[in-house]
């Protein structure tokens, strides 16, 4: 049996995501006794193809083409289907990011395989794959399996590890693609980046606001902490609704699923929409003036207190535990 | 120009969640449905894109005679007519998105909009799937949508910034939140609404590929520690992430 894993890449340079799904899908493959081959799809990728290695990988199919580097649905989606098809894959793994949730089902529906997105656990069971997903904003979970010959998993990013082991060799079958202009029906013609902090979904860490910040001017607090701790500024939707904060910072069922280690929330509520996009942070710090708010029925450690007191002397402390 | 948009029947988000009996699904008893969020954007474009350039809006959703409620919400904000595909098996997105793209093959539109998730299953796989099915491009979670002669430019949201994708129509899109204001039902539009037609069809049957084998309620996790009311439990927090939780 072969199990695929779609090792994402943007400017050259993987996903920590990449690492993650890589990782994962090498610890399937090991148990049911498969072949894990991973897929790159780029352009100039093979000074970083060795990386996979220590997450697992040891066959690497590269799918190069200048066409290819920047990110087509289209074209993507072919390419990698295409590959699955070749290869006779029973199993791929995609990392539920924006390019994995684009491009998966376009995937699913070509191979006609059931698609499980944004899992955040995945067990064997005999040779099922049982995968673990939150529905419900969050509220409940539900364990799935796919009855598709060919089964497809989105899982989601910083939920599965990604621990570099020592490289193990790693072989690289190149493969030119043949596409055509008709491939490449929708296609990126720029990318806007956001210059300075980490996505809020991706990074390690996210500071984030609420209405008790009192008004944009005191973000300045949130995004302080957030510099010295190298991580992301985060905000409730009742912050973006009154335009304080712009939407690709929302946290929630209508925003951003988060999974850092440490997610500090200051002045938010934990309104039952918020807490769907981040309750599966590993740890949650709670800053609040009111003790019975519900975020703290969450927070794993919390200062029931005025933030504008609170928020100075914290980023300070931090300041001189990392010694910066 | 003909527009449709792909709408779902959720629970409200405030709705208590219960496991039903089944130990696969929830109880649906006493849970208020509402128009999936996202998919209120979705049907905003498809109106915006009538204004501007003329046609015909149609809203289609698969589902249970309740999911009408859905559809004439979509007609009071303005939509021309509605389908149903009346079934009320289980289905997974698979499966629904066969169903849709059978039926959209008969309207040949020329934008087909879905919100980018329904918030009952967070699967945002439809669009995509139903893109392929239909052998036309796809642009998911997209906050900014333009279109000039045959040329459509969209913005989609990416992890850290925004990707601009070009493309033609027809093509299917979903909608982010930060696409559009949704405007509010008018009166007049509700009034409206009750006299628009909704055609019932039967869709086409697909067993569905992904199984629930349960449904588990998430353990609820010990309250935390409250380390102190002000600022003099600040050292303690930091203590307590660097040396108990150890992530600092
Ligand atoms: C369909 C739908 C989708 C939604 N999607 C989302 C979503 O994606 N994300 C989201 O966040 N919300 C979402 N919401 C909104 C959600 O229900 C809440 O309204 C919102 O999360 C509240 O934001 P908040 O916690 O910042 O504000 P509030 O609920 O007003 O809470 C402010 C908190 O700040 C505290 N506070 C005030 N002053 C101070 C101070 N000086 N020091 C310390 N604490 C202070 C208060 O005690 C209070 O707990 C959605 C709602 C709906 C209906």
């Amino acid at each position: 049996m072969k199990i695929l894993a779609f090792a994402e890449q943007r400017d050259g340079k993987f996903k920590k995501s990449a690492f993650e799904v890589t990782q994962a899908a090498a610890g399937v493959a090991t148990k049911l006794n498969a072949e894990l081959i991973t897929v790159v799809v780029g352009n100039s990728l093979d000074g970083i193809l060795s990386d996979l290695g220590k997450y697992g990988a040891n066959k690497i199919i590269a799918i190069q083409d200048a066409r290819l580097d920047r990110y087509s649905t289209t074209a993507y989606a072919k390419v990698i289907g295409e590959i699955a098809q070749k290869e006779g894959a029973a199993i791929i793994f995609f990392s539920a990011t924006q390019m994995g949730k684009d491009v998966a089902p376009r995937v699913a529906a070509k191979l006609n395989a059931g698609l499980a997105s944004d899992c955040i656990a995945i067990r064997i069971e005999g040779s099922e794959v049982i995968a673990t997903r939150p529905v419900y904003a969050g509220k409940t979970l539900i364990e799935v399996k796919i009855n598709s010959p060919v089964k497809i998993f989105a899982l989601r990013s910083n939920v599965f590890t990604a621990t570099p082991k020592d490289g193990a060799q790693v072989i690289v079958e190149n493969v030119k693609p043949e596409l055509t202009d008709a491939d490449f029906a929708s296609k990126v013609i720029d990318v806007k980046v956001a210059e300075g902090r980490p996505d809020v979904t991706e990074a390690n860490i996210v500071v984030s606001g609420g209405r008790g910040m009192k008004g944009p001017e005191h973000f300045q607090l949130i995004e302080k902490l957030a510099d010295i701790l190298g991580g992301a500024v985060g905000a409730s939707r009742a912050v973006v609704d009154a335009g304080w904060r712009t939407h690709d910072e929302q946290v929630g069922q209508t925003g951003k699923t988060v999974s850092p280690t440490l997610y500090i929330a200051c002045g938010i509520s934990g309104a039952i929409q918020h807490i769907a996009g981040m309750s599966s942070s590993k740890f949650i710090v709670a800053i609040n003036k009111d003790k019975d708010a519900p975020i703290f029925q969450l927070a794993d450690y919390g200062i029931a207190g005025d933030l504008f007191e609170i928020l100075p002397p914290l980023t300070e402390e931090f300041k001189k535990l990392l010694g910066k | 120009m003909k527009c449709i948009v792909c709408v779902n029947h959720v629970p409200d988000t405030e709705a208590k969640i219960k496991v039903g009996a089944d130990g696969k699904y929830i109880d649906k008893t006493g849970i208020n449905h509402i128009l999936n969020p996202y998919d209120e954007f979705a049907t905003e474009a498809i109106l915006q894109l009538k204004e501007k350039n003329g046609g015909e809006t149609i809203a289609i959703t698969l589902g249970g005679d309740s999911h009408k409620e859905t559809l004439r919400k979509a007609l009071a904000m303005g939509v021309d007519k509605a389908v149903l595909l009346k079934d009320d098996s289980v289905r997974d997105s698979l499966s629904v998105a066969k169903a849709l793209a059978e039926e959209l093959k008969k309207h040949s539109p020329d934008f087909i909009l879905f919100g980018k998730q329904s918030i009952d299953y967070y699967n945002e796989q439809i669009p995509g799937m139903v893109a392929a099915f239909l052998g036309v491009p796809s642009v998911t979670s997209v906050v900014k949508l333009t279109v000039e002669d045959k040329k459509v430019t969209c913005h989609r949201e990416i992890e850290g910034g925004q990707e601009v994708v070009e493309t033609t129509y027809p093509v299917v899109i979903s909608a982010q939140k930060g696409l559009n204001e949704p405007r509010y039902p008018s009166l007049k539009g509700i009034m409206a609404s009750k006299t628009k037609p909704i055609t019932e069809v039967q869709p086409i049957a697909v067993a569905p590929a992904v199984e629930t084998i349960t449904m588990i309620k998430p353990q609820s996790k010990q309250s935390g520690k409250i380390v102190g009311a002000d600022a003099t439990a600040v050292p303690e927090l930091v203590r307590l992430l660097h040396e108990e939780a150890k992530v600092i």
